[in-house]
């Protein structure tokens, strides 16, 4: 077997393996040098990318991608002689998981290189790698899992780290105290999925998602775990009524930090979907779920925008802003969700929908990354993060503006930005489905619009201030990790159909075919 | 009404565990709360392992017949340890807000807000 | 695979690169426009010195619209909505968990009793 056929067969577990390696060893590299260090960091994240690369070319091209952990061959799910029950861990990486995993990679290698400048005169750097590698395990762990034991493990990997890098800029303890919240919130999140997976072993004698799904009842207990899941994947997902952490952890995280928690609040995104699709799909009440998930998207998009727009903190106005964009998200899978058993339906707009959302997530992880990085380069600059004492910066700062005017038309739903394509889907297939639910969508964008224009008109428009004269354009590596975002949200806005046949239908399709997950989990022993 | 006495204990302390979660003031109380709910999922993935007459699963011991699967023992550990790491976060959380806050009751700690 | 295919949404179609013909068409309607102005003004002159009828020009600090200043109309028209949100938003970490718990509990009578 040669080197490369090695990663390929063992990509899912390297997609795990490699990021702990690095966060472990480096607290060791980084007693060498600091250039020593950085190199390292961003090497293993590079290959950390190149494998999610390679895992989601495999799945695009080939299809589902089993890997079971101590199995004689890695798509032995079932072994011979147990009776067929799958026992061991296994990951199972499917359209959805790898589009997911892209994400991830896209984002976290613009992050790295951010964070390398970002980040260069704070002292004790080795724990913050160490920290943002765990991240990127628990968020690549959660994607890629089959194993619902499991996925409350990486669940809890990507909390742990995630509140440490909160708290990671005490900042007077304001930081601490956002960390706090969120810690809090998420173990007592936690603790439900764990009752939930308790009540899934009871009655299935199964952690396998596969043969859960293959099994499920739908029962009294099924409803009380698939309630205590959803309340829970949704809180850690921020939608309204419980956002209330997302603000406070957003605006007190280092900037290229928050970036990265776009992507963590949206792996729980993630395993909200795989449950209610592939775990219960059309066994379950899918109205009633549907529109569940619908209010709570309806309800994250209002809230959402509005507490933006009195906001004064330039991060806390856009963390209500992922809240807010959160909601398409909810909104065009809860359709998708809500017409799932009438065949009819979900060909003339169900999947559409889903389309739409799930393209969202995307676009969201890539514009809304870029415009908490913008919001750093400007805070790394000039050292306030309050709009009130902003303005003028346009003249210093120009491509740090370009950048920010393509994140904000982008999450405004501007044409020909990547946030329009996703949106678009979503009023088009949702005005279908109700048309009062589309209007919502397309005023809430409306008022994201209006309140980019103020915080744009706020920062960078007016004349130079005395105070900032000195003030510089933001660091390379910073630009270079907000021009890698920004390209892709024009590329993606450019040719979108291409990315929605290429990567967004695939995953929608695997999503909501339950029946393929089962087969190729438990069907390939 | 006995086999059912673990599914009690576990009610009664997931009930014990949300009252001091949600009633407690104070950072540290609300730890031990979560504390409590913690034991309690715990217990209730041991309870279902149960299975009467069944034979431990220690290879060198056991008859070699049909053996139980150690499958919840292990879910436990690993939620042990994962509670471990999460009361000593929160408990450093604690310290730190102490020190700069001077105070670690849950009403006093609200400067991030609207 | 075509790469320039238009998105199909189902209900119609979106053809990006459409749009992005009119808006290059457009620069350069504009370009043309600004490359027919002036040129020949004397950099660091009085003529670079913006002209308020005569008046001293204020201080740069002043004439910046400060960020909490925008928007004082709509805030001020959803007065009542705002003042039941904003307090919501308590920062008490209790208040929070409440809410967690309660939309749960809220959600188990609605999917377990209710359908």
């Amino acid at each position: 077997m040669t080197f490369a056929d090695f990663i390929i067969t063992n990509a899912p577990a390297l997609l795990i393996v490699v990021p702990l390696f690095a966060a472990f060893l480096c607290p060791v590299i980084g007693k060498i040098s600091t250039t020593v260090r950085n190199c390292w960091v961003m090497g293993m994240m590079l290959i950390t990318a190149a494998i999610a690369f390679i895992l989601a070319y495999r799945v695009f091209a080939t299809g589902p991608v089993l890997y079971v952990f101590g199995a004689a061959a890695t798509n032995l799910a079932v072994p011979l002689d147990s009776g067929g029950i799958p026992i061991r861990i296994i990951f199972m990486v499917d359209a959805m998981s790898a589009f997911m995993g892209i994400i991830c990679a896209i984002v976290g290698v613009s992050v790295l290189l951010y964070s390398l400048s970002s980040e260069s005169r704070n002292s004790s750097l080795e724990g913050y790698y160490t920290l943002f590698f765990l991240m990127i395990a628990g968020v690549f762990g959660m994607v890629s899992t089959g194993d619902i034991f499991n996925f409350f493990v990486f669940l809890e990997i990507l909390s742990l780290a995630s509140a440490g890098m909160i708290a990671y800029r005490v900042d007077g303890g304001l930081a601490v105290e956002a960390a706090l919240k969120y810690l809090v919130l998420s173990t007592l999140g936690a603790i439900l999925v764990l009752f939930a997976i308790g009540i899934y072993y009871g009655e299935y004698n199964a952690l396998n998602i596969a043969m859960i799904a293959q099994r499920m009842q739908y029962t009294m207990l099924d409803k009380i775990a698939l309630v205590l899941i959803v309340a829970a994947l949704a809180m850690k997902c921020g939608a309204v009524p419980l956002h209330f952490w997302t603000p406070d952890a957003y605006s007190r995280a280092p900037s290229s930090v928050t970036a990265f928690l776009v992507v963590a609040s949206q792996a729980s995104l993630y395993g909200l979907f795989r449950v209610v699709f592939t775990m219960y799909n059309v066994t379950m009440n899918c109205v009633t779920v549907g529109w569940i998930i619908i209010i709570l998207g309806v309800l994250s998009m209002v809230v959402g925008v509005t507490m933006a727009i009195p906001q004064k903190d330039i991060k806390r106005l856009m963390a209500y802003h992922a809240v807010s964009q959160t909601g398409y998200m909810l909104l065009g899978v809860g359709v998708g969700l809500a017409v799932l058993g009438n065949v009819a339906l979900t060909s003339a707009f169900g999947f559409m929908a889903m389309e739409g959302g799930i393209f969202h997530i995307f676009n969201h992880a890539m514009y809304k990354g870029l415009l908490f990085l913008t919001a750093g380069a400007i805070v790394y600059r000039i050292g306030t993060r309050d709009l009130n004492k902003m303005g003028g910066l346009g003249h210093t700062m120009k491509y740090t503006m370009i950048f920010f005017i393509i994140g904000a038309l982008a999450i405004a739903g501007i044409p020909p930005l990547n946030g329009f394509a996703s949106k678009l889907m979503i009023y088009e297939s949702v005005y279908l489905f109700n048309p009062i639910l589309a209007i919502i969508a397309m005023v809430v964008s409306i008022l994201t619009l209006a309140s980019f224009v103020k915080v744009f008109h706020s920062v960078f428009m007016g004349p130079q201030l005395p105070e900032y004269a000195e003030v510089k354009e933001a660091p390379l590596p910073m630009l270079i990790g907000m021009g890698i975002l920004a390209a892709i949200c024009i590329l993606f806005g450019l040719f979108p159909q291409p990315v929605v046949d290429m990567l967004v239908a695939p995953a929608v399709h695997a999503l909501a075919d339950q029946g393929g997950y089962i087969a190729s989990v438990l069907g390939g022993a | 009404m006995l086999w059912n006495l673990p599914f009690i204990t576990v009610v009664v302390l997931t009930l014990i565990g949300l009252v001091t979660v949600l009633l407690k003031k104070n950072i540290i109380k609300i730890l031990l709360g979560l504390n409590i709910l913690q034991s309690a999922a715990n217990l209730f993935i041991v309870a279902l392992g149960y299975r009467e007459g069944g034979v431990a699963p220690i290879f060198t011991l056991a008859p070699s017949e049909l053996m139980v699967m150690p499958t919840p023992q292990a879910l436990v550990l690993t939620s042990i340890v994962i509670g471990v790491a999460t009361s000593a976060l929160v408990l450093s959380f604690a310290m730190v807000l102490q020190k700069k806050y001077g105070t670690v009751d849950i009403d006093k700690i609200r400067r991030l807000h609207g | 695979m075509d790469l320039f295919a238009p998105l199909l949404t189902g209900y119609g179609i979106w053809a990006p690169v459409v749009w992005l013909v009119a808006f290059i068409a457009a620069f350069i309607v504009v370009y043309l426009i600004w490359k027919t102005g002036e040129s020949s003004y004397k950099k660091g002159t009085e003529l670079e010195r913006p002209y308020l009828s005569g008046n001293a020009e204020p201080e740069k600090g002043a004439v910046h619209i400060r960020a909490s200043n925008l928007y004082w109309g709509f805030l001020q028209a959803l007065k009542g909505y705002y003042d039941v949100l904003v307090p919501l938003h308590t920062g008490v970490l209790t208040d929070y968990m409440i809410w967690f718990v309660a939309v749960t509990a809220l959600l188990l009578v609605i999917v377990g009793v209710l359908s």
